[in-house]
């Protein structure tokens, strides 16, 4: 079947485990993760692409795909449920000759050239599905154009201590790429790689190939495919980003992207009506602040009904927060019950739990003595924590306590 | 049983417009904001929608762009189908009708789409009742009963300035309704109109030829009044909680109902939601010195001030040291650092400049225009 042509097709990458979330990724993937409120991460690359005008995406799933299946189902929330294009999900398949898992990256994208091919680009957009940003991915486009490069990455400075977590480029003055290094020991710049790519899709597809072919090779971008275009002496370029970004890796980046959302120093305008992030948006009448309650600082979504007190901390959809309960600096996620009484601090609790009358979870910093103790406590989802039950820092709670 | 997918629903838009016209001077009825994130229409249409019913016209008559713009192809009510699905039916859809003057003129003018439609019974509700209705139940009644015409009351407590409005039935214990009152302008309790009809396909078709024929068009007063004795017309009382704005006043008040958390949960529940338009907004924001008590507040709200008693539509921004209290404001409404507000009924995008101050009373709560400047 042919298809209407499209000048750029995104590839997103969201396979990836996210095993460093422990208790929130057992069941789904790391872009599947719920966010800000009522976001999920991979809103974020989807609407870039939708506000970016690229209506043609392929979503790369793997681990733990029903929750992402579901969320993305025809595109509609993100206008991507499209006559010609539009979102799919592109779980990894088995062929004649056997294949199926996608053994890497780049292997994830080999796999599924054919679904490229039917738009029959000129380039091919691959993204992460793992990070917070804003990003205009048509500029890069632009740039890409005028570079008439073979492969743009995106770039930002990150602090040379941190450099070692990256993919380093080292770049000259016009902006083309000499050297890559996938976590460098002693990086040689402190530009990383923020996993977003833009192609020359016939360049890509070419190394895509030979890369499957070479049996010794990890079939990742970062290993594989960037060094053997260097190697060839592909034009490669970094395009500099200096906007908000964040991966949200870890627990403790996860807490703090949340946070990051309540300070207004932070540049992540969610409520900017020329670039709004998409998502699927729950049935749910609008909150309520109850006679009593007390809101500062926070976040609230639809359905919350909120008699206590919360500060700092960011509720999803359907949070009933108890009289007298008190949430501070904690990320509550969708339809969880905090009860009479109860303290959450420092915490992140996971969809559809019921805290108990007068328990506490976590605690503040300061009121740790060995501060290799302390940390965010986590509560998976639909856990129930009985009444007056103390779940310390750092907990990591998978089942009912 | 009834089979709802043999059921066609006809909401009409533009009803009652008279009794709240600084609400509907630039929409209909049926797209007047309501609840922080609603408009009434999205009250009849979810109601439809959870009850089974594929099939829905919405009957307008003028004023409804807005409407337009917040239903589009219905697909958030999940009407956006191969069969059946939202229809618009605006007025002169054929050379022969134009603007109506009632209920019963309407229909006369959407008698194609009730000929052509799949069904065999109509269910018809206006906009001005905020309540979730299980229409299922209502069909099963019309069934049970072989009424040629089920209609629908709330027993509340009157003023005669308020039956003005409204219609009366009385009805037996047998739930067989042997009178009818056209805005009687009487006090007391009173089985009043909600304004939901139940008849078969094949009745509406023939009230529908005989009005035509002798130029009638109230349906209240030609049909239920006057040709009472002819006709099986039984009453099926709704008992849980609803609001039927028939006035500003009446407005202003559902409204504040909501803050009652028995009532929330009569109208919002997990299995019948409400459905309305989406609008991506981020969740409510509140500030550091923020504070709110007893208020509805939708997604999109940015809160730096004090609220109470208020409900806050989505994208509405309340600066440092504002006190909002007793009000309702629209969608995108500004209000200013350090206002004071008091009974206070803003549309959509009015701004209210740092300082400034805007009291109304209870009775007489003040209302700025959409889009204007304070």
């Amino acid at each position: 079947m042919n298809h209407v042509k499209k000048e750029c097709v995104a590839m997103l990458l969201a396979g990836g485990q996210g095993s460093r979330l422990y208790a929130l990724t057992q069941n789904m993937a790391k872009p599947a993760v719920p966010y800000g409120g009522k976001y999920r991460i991979i809103d974020f690359p989807l609407s870039n692409c939708v506000n970016s005008g690229i209506d043609t995406v392929g979503v790369l799933t793997q681990y733990q795909p029903l929750v992402l299946n579901e969320y993305i189902g025809n595109g509609h929330p993100w206008g991507l449920d499209r006559v010609h294009g539009g979102v799919h999900v592109l779980p990894p398949y088995e062929t004649a000759s056997g294949k199926s898992w996608y053994t890497g990256t780049a292997n994830a994208i080999y796999q599924n050239i054919s679904f490229i091919d039917r738009y029959n680009p000129e380039y091919v957009a691959v993204l992460s599905g793992d990070h917070i940003y804003k990003m205009d991915y048509s500029k890069m486009l632009d740039f890409h154009k005028k570079k008439n490069a073979e492969a743009t990455i995106a770039v930002l400075e990150v602090p040379w201590e941190e450099a070692p977590r990256f993919g380093i480029m080292t770049a000259d003055e016009e902006g083309t790429i000499t050297e890559f290094a996938e976590k460098p020991k002693e990086p040689k710049s402190n530009l990383a790689s923020m996993g977003v790519y833009i192609f020359t899709w016939s360049t890509l597809k070419r190394h895509l190939i030979a890369n499957e072919n070479d049996e010794g090779a990890t079939k990742d971008f970062g290993k594989n495919i960037i060094p053997a275009m260097l190697d060839e002496g592909s034009k490669l370029v970094a395009y500099h980003f200096d906007a908000y970004w964040k991966d949200v890796g870890t627990i403790d980046s996860l807490w703090e992207a949340n946070m990051d959302c309540l300070d207004p120093n932070v540049p992540l305008d969610l409520y900017d009506p020329k670039w709004k992030i998409y998502s699927r948006n729950p049935v749910m009448p609008p909150h309520y602040a109850g006679a009593n309650s007390k809101i500062e600082n926070s976040m609230v979504a639809e359905g919350c009904d909120i008699e206590g007190e919360t500060d700092f901390s960011v509720l999803f959809d359907g949070v009933v927060i108890e009289e007298g309960a008190k949430v501070r600096y904690s990320i509550v996620m969708p339809n969880t019950v905090i009860k009479k009484g109860a303290v959450v601090e420092y915490s992140i609790i996971g969809e559809e739990c019921t805290i108990g009358e007068g328990a506490h979870i976590g605690e503040r910093p300061e009121n740790v003595e060995n501060r290799d103790e302390w940390g965010v406590a986590v509560i998976g989802n639909h856990i129930n924590i009985s009444d007056k039950v103390v779940i310390s820092p750092k907990a990591m709670i998978s089942q009912d306590v | 049983m009834a089979n709802m997918s043999n059921v066609l629903g006809l909401i009409f838009a533009n009803m009652h417009e008279l009794v709240v016209t600084d609400l509907t001077k630039n929409r209909a009825m049926a797209s007047v904001p309501f609840g922080a994130r609603y408009r009434l229409i999205d009250f009849p249409l979810s109601n439809m929608v959870n009850s089974g019913i594929n099939t829905i016209g919405i009957v307008t008559k003028s004023n409804y762009q807005s409407l337009l713009d917040h239903v589009g192809s219905g697909d958030e009510w999940d009407l956006s189908r191969k069969n059946g699905g939202l229809h618009f039916l605006p007025p002169y859809s054929n050379e022969i009708t134009g603007l109506y003057r009632g209920r019963l003129e309407a229909l006369v003018g959407v008698r194609n789409f009730i000929e052509k439609a799949d069904a065999n019974y109509v269910v018809m509700s206006d906009c001005d009742c905020v309540a979730n209705l299980d229409f299922k139940k209502l069909v099963d009644f019309h069934e049970e009963k072989g009424a040629d015409i089920t209609v629908v009351y709330g027993k509340k407590d009157f003023t005669a300035e308020q039956t003005k409005t409204r219609t009366i039935f009385k009805v037996d214990d047998n739930n067989e309704v042997y009178d009818v009152l056209v805005r009687p302008e009487i006090s007391g309790t009173f089985d009043a109109s909600m304004n939901i009809f139940v008849m078969s396909k094949d009745f509406v078709l023939n009230i529908i030829n005989s009005a035509a024929s002798r130029n009638l068009y109230s349906f209240e007063v030609d049909v239920l009044q006057h040709r009472l004795k002819e006709f099986k017309v039984y009453g099926y009382e709704f008992t849980s909680y609803y609001a039927q704005i028939d006035g500003i006043r009446a407005y202003y008040q559902a409204n504040m109902e909501l803050m009652d958390r028995n009532n929330r949960k009569a109208l919002f529940n997990f299995d019948d939601p409400i459905y309305t338009k989406v609008r991506d907004e981020a969740p409510a924001k509140y500030g550091l010195e923020a504070a709110v008590k007893n208020s509805m507040i939708a997604d999109g709200c940015i809160i730096e001030g004090t609220v109470e008693n208020s409900v806050l539509f989505r994208g509405v921004k309340i600066g440092k040291g504002a006190v909002v209290k007793n009000c309702i404001l629209m969608q995108d409404t500004e209000v200013g650092d350090k206002c004071e507000l008091n009974y206070v009924i803003s549309d959509k995008n009015v701004i209210v400049g740092n300082y400034r101050s805007i009291g109304g009373t209870i009775d007489y709560p003040v209302f700025v225009n959409k889009g204007s400047t304070v």
